[in-house]
């Protein structure tokens, strides 16, 4: 009963899988009786299931018309992006097929499809067509800024630097002065980065999706700087701009359950259960107050991880570790599947899972990739610094 | 061109989940020359490639898929190929069902191919919706026998050969069947209870005016060789024949017969005949066991493309698990003989209890009466 006491959330979890579990197995096939029985609801709000349709036949009657494939191209990546949902990314990839199979690709194609692969995590592959995009194109703004933040997810800061030179010259922009301080920031230069970029964002009256990437980026940043107000300031202000964007729920998210504000994260996160990310979040912001719900999101993230593994999938190994860890508590597992996302993947968050499953499987040895890259790269991050002090703690 | 900062933050975008991406559920079971298939299908996969929603509301019904259904069977079918080896199978939809996964409700068919030749090597041609959305997957479970193998097909891996005879694992096959050789002696007490009967007697020696007395260990060892020897190649020669049909016996006179065995086996030791007759019997009556014997091996399901690892494993089980039996048998029974009441008591009285049995058993199977339990 040990178990149970001090994981409140672990009876919920018991009775819910079973639940879940008979559900699953005892679903069968079944052939319905009334007409009227809706089965299914599609995602996409009429006016622009409309809309969508009309592009889709657009590009059909003109097969021949580069910009009409790009346009619903970028149209399916945007749905992709806020409603977090990857059959959208595969219908971006279908639609540019024509456009890559020439003997010399289409650029933007190439770019478009960069952001496809860079979406499913194939991260070489995707700088492979940027770089054949930027071949054909110099100035295409858009495969450096792309290259810059592949480069920064992968560690690679110095390269991410210079996308982000390279992005700058073709004239200065808050999206130029985001990558440069983004990129700064992560390689040493985290107080003077952040210090500049608030400057600029402060005095920015731009478009407002760029101020929220702006805006998050500055909270992250002050997050690392270990800024609670700071980077709380930023979220508000992110999350003002009314723009849907589950990245910046999950963020703030985390830092809510820092912040040991569960209650917040909940009232957050409760109505976008569809993107993986957020619904992890959700439910370990539910088991920190043994919401009733917990045990059926738990459920819920079980069957979708199962799902994607089952066809093979790998990108969302950085989330299943931190649910493996913080939810099935297997701590060993966790570390395994922490370090594969290492190796795939840099980000601060990628760092902070290794050394959080590492501590709790007993293992600080098993950190040291992380600690070599924090030494090499000058990363700081004051929530990695702490977790280091107590791996290096238990380690001696 | 503006710069699209969402397509940056989209990186980090990479939902499942109730956002998964496209995969359909492809189930198939060969059996000999058909292949019997569920297909499970994303709605909102079909209604982005035949536009279900014909009201433009937003929301399926089962209406109007159920008016589509010959639709959507027909667009699917022409997207899945299935041959035996170079022979094309044809394949008849069944009537659409649905159910539920983890990203929303799939429209299910089911269907039935038929193959007009044994599928030993079954090529399998996926094509759905992979000019719609190239990261669909068909997630199949492909069964066989006892074996299911899964895999993962996507545009560049379509097209996909499965070996069903050769790349099935004998050696684990053969175990298998092993495994239920011995089992089946285990559980079959006709076949055990004949073997008894036959073997009660191994451990005496006949004296004259038809008394007995305990033999010595090699006597009784030999005289228990000879017999299972016997029964043996009795029941492998017709359990080998009978499983590669060469021929057949209704099941009824084949249990009958079984039955009869044990009834005159028993009632021979009750009056003693020369002991040389025993491996004539274990010879003859092992021929009816061995029919038997193929009976539980057909009801197991033989694969085609294995019979005759299948028979091999099944035999060797069998035997095992009469070697293990004898090998009990033989201390005890030689022990115990030693004893002036084994005659009477274990002999006599247990040979009696067992032709009782086999009696009943027999009137059961002969007349299919409902007499008691029978195994």
């Amino acid at each position: 009963m040990g178990f149970v006491r001090n994981h409140p959330c672990a009876l919920w979890i018991a009775m819910g899988l079973g639940a879940f579990a008979c559900g699953v197995v005892r679903a069968e096939a079944y052939r319905p009786t009334d007409d009227a029985e809706v089965l299914e609801r599609l995602p996409t709000p009429g006016a622009e299931r409309r809309e969508l349709r009309a592009l889709r036949d657009e590009v059909k009657a003109r097969p021949d018309r580069p910009a009409l494939a790009m346009a619903l191209a970028r149209r399916y990546l945007e749905l992709g992006r806020t409603h977090s949902d990857p059959r959208y990314y595969g219908y971006a990839e279908a639609v540019l097929a024509r456009w890559l199979r020439l003997p010399h690709p289409h650029p933007e194609a190439l770019v478009l499809r960069a952001t496809v692969l860079q979406n499913r995590h194939e991260f070489q592959a995707a700088l492979a067509d940027l770089e054949e995009a930027l071949r054909g194109n110099p100035r295409l703004a858009q495969a450096w800024l792309t290259r810059a933040a592949i480069q920064e997810v992968r560690g690679d800061y110095p390269a991410a630097l210079r996308s982000c030179l390279a992005l700058a010259k073709l004239g200065a922009s808050l999206t130029a002065a985001v990558c440069l301080e983004s990129a700064l920031s992560l390689a040493g230069q985290l107080q003077s980065a952040y210090e500049r970029l608030r400057g600029v964002v402060t005095e920015s009256a731009g478009d407002e999706d760029d101020l929220l990437w702006a805006r998050v980026t500055l909270a992250e940043m002050a997050e690392r700087l270990d800024r609670p107000e700071d980077a709380e300031h930023w979220y508000r202000a992110a999350l003002a701009a009314g723009r849907r964007s589950p990245y910046l729920l999950a963020t703030y998210a985390d830092f809510l359950l820092d912040r040991k504000r569960p209650a917040d994260a909940i009232s957050l996160l409760e109505k976008e259960t569809h993107a993986d990310p957020v619904l992890l979040r959700l439910t370990l912001a539910e088991r920190q107050v043994n919401h009733p719900r917990c045990a059926g999101h738990t459920a819920m993230l079980k069957a979708r991880f199962e799902a994607s593994r089952a066809r093979g999938d790998m990108s969302h190994r950085g989330d299943e570790s931190r649910y493996t860890l913080h939810i099935l508590h297997d701590p060993t597992t966790a570390l395994k599947l922490a370090l594969a996302n290492w190796s795939a993947q840099k980000e601060p968050r990628d760092a902070r899972l290794v050394l959080e499953a590492a501590h709790a499987a007993g293992q600080p040895e098993a950190a040291q990739p992380v600690k070599e890259f924090l030494e090499r790269s000058g990363l700081e991050d004051a929530r990695l610094e702490r977790l280091l002090a107590d791996t290096g703690a238990s380690g001696t | 061109m503006k710069v699209l900062l969402w397509l940056v933050l989209a990186l980090w975008a990479a939902g499942a989940g109730a956002h998964k991406p496209s995969d359909s559920y492809l189930s198939l079971e060969v059996k000999q020359d058909r292949i019997e298939g569920r297909w499970d299908i994303a709605l909102r996969d079909l209604d982005y490639a035949l536009g279900l929603d014909v009201d433009d509301d937003g929301a399926i019904t089962w209406g109007e898929l159920r008016s589509r259904q010959d639709e959507v069977s027909t667009y699917a079918l022409a997207h899945l190929g299935l041959s035996a080896g170079t022979r094309v199978c044809l394949i008849a939809a069944g009537e659409l069902l649905v159910d539920e996964h983890t990203d929303g409700r799939y429209a299910v068919l089911p269907f039935s191919a038929r193959c007009n030749l044994s599928v030993e090597t079954l090529a399998l041609d996926y094509r759905l919706f992979f000019d719609l959305d190239p990261q669909h997957r068909g997630l199949l479970r492909l069964t066989e026998a006892k074996a299911t193998r899964t895999a993962v097909l996507g545009p560049a891996d379509g097209r996909r050969s499965f070996d069903l005879g050769g790349a099935r694992d004998s050696w684990r096959e053969l175990q298998e069947f092993l495994r239920e050789g011995i089992r089946h002696i285990g559980i079959g007490y006709d076949h055990l209870l004949f073997l008894l009967s036959l073997l009660l007697p191994a451990v005496l020696v006949r004296e004259a005016r038809g008394r007995w007395s305990a033999g010595t260990f090699p006597m009784a060892f030999w005289d228990v060789a000879k017999v299972v020897t016997a029964f043996t190649l009795a029941h492998s020669v017709t359990l080998s024949l009978a499983a590669l049909s060469y021929f057949d016996l209704p099941s009824r006179w084949v249990e009958s017969a079984i039955a009869a065995s044990i009834l005159v086996v028993a009632l021979n030791n009750l009056a003693p005949v020369p002991h040389g007759r025993r491996a004539a019997f274990a010879f003859g009556f092992g021929l009816v066991h061995g029919l038997g014997f193929a009976r539980v091996l057909s009801d197991l399901g033989l694969p085609a493309a294995s019979r005759l690892w299948g028979l091999v494993g099944f035999n060797l089980g069998v035997e095992l698990g009469q070697m293990a039996m004898v090998t009990a048998f033989l201390p005890l029974a030689y022990g115990l003989s030693r004893h002036p009441l084994y005659q009477t008591v274990v002999l006599k009285a247990g040979s009696a209890g067992i032709a009782v049995l086999a009696g009943v058993w027999l009137l059961e199977r002969a007349f299919d009466l409902p007499v008691g339990g029978v195994p």
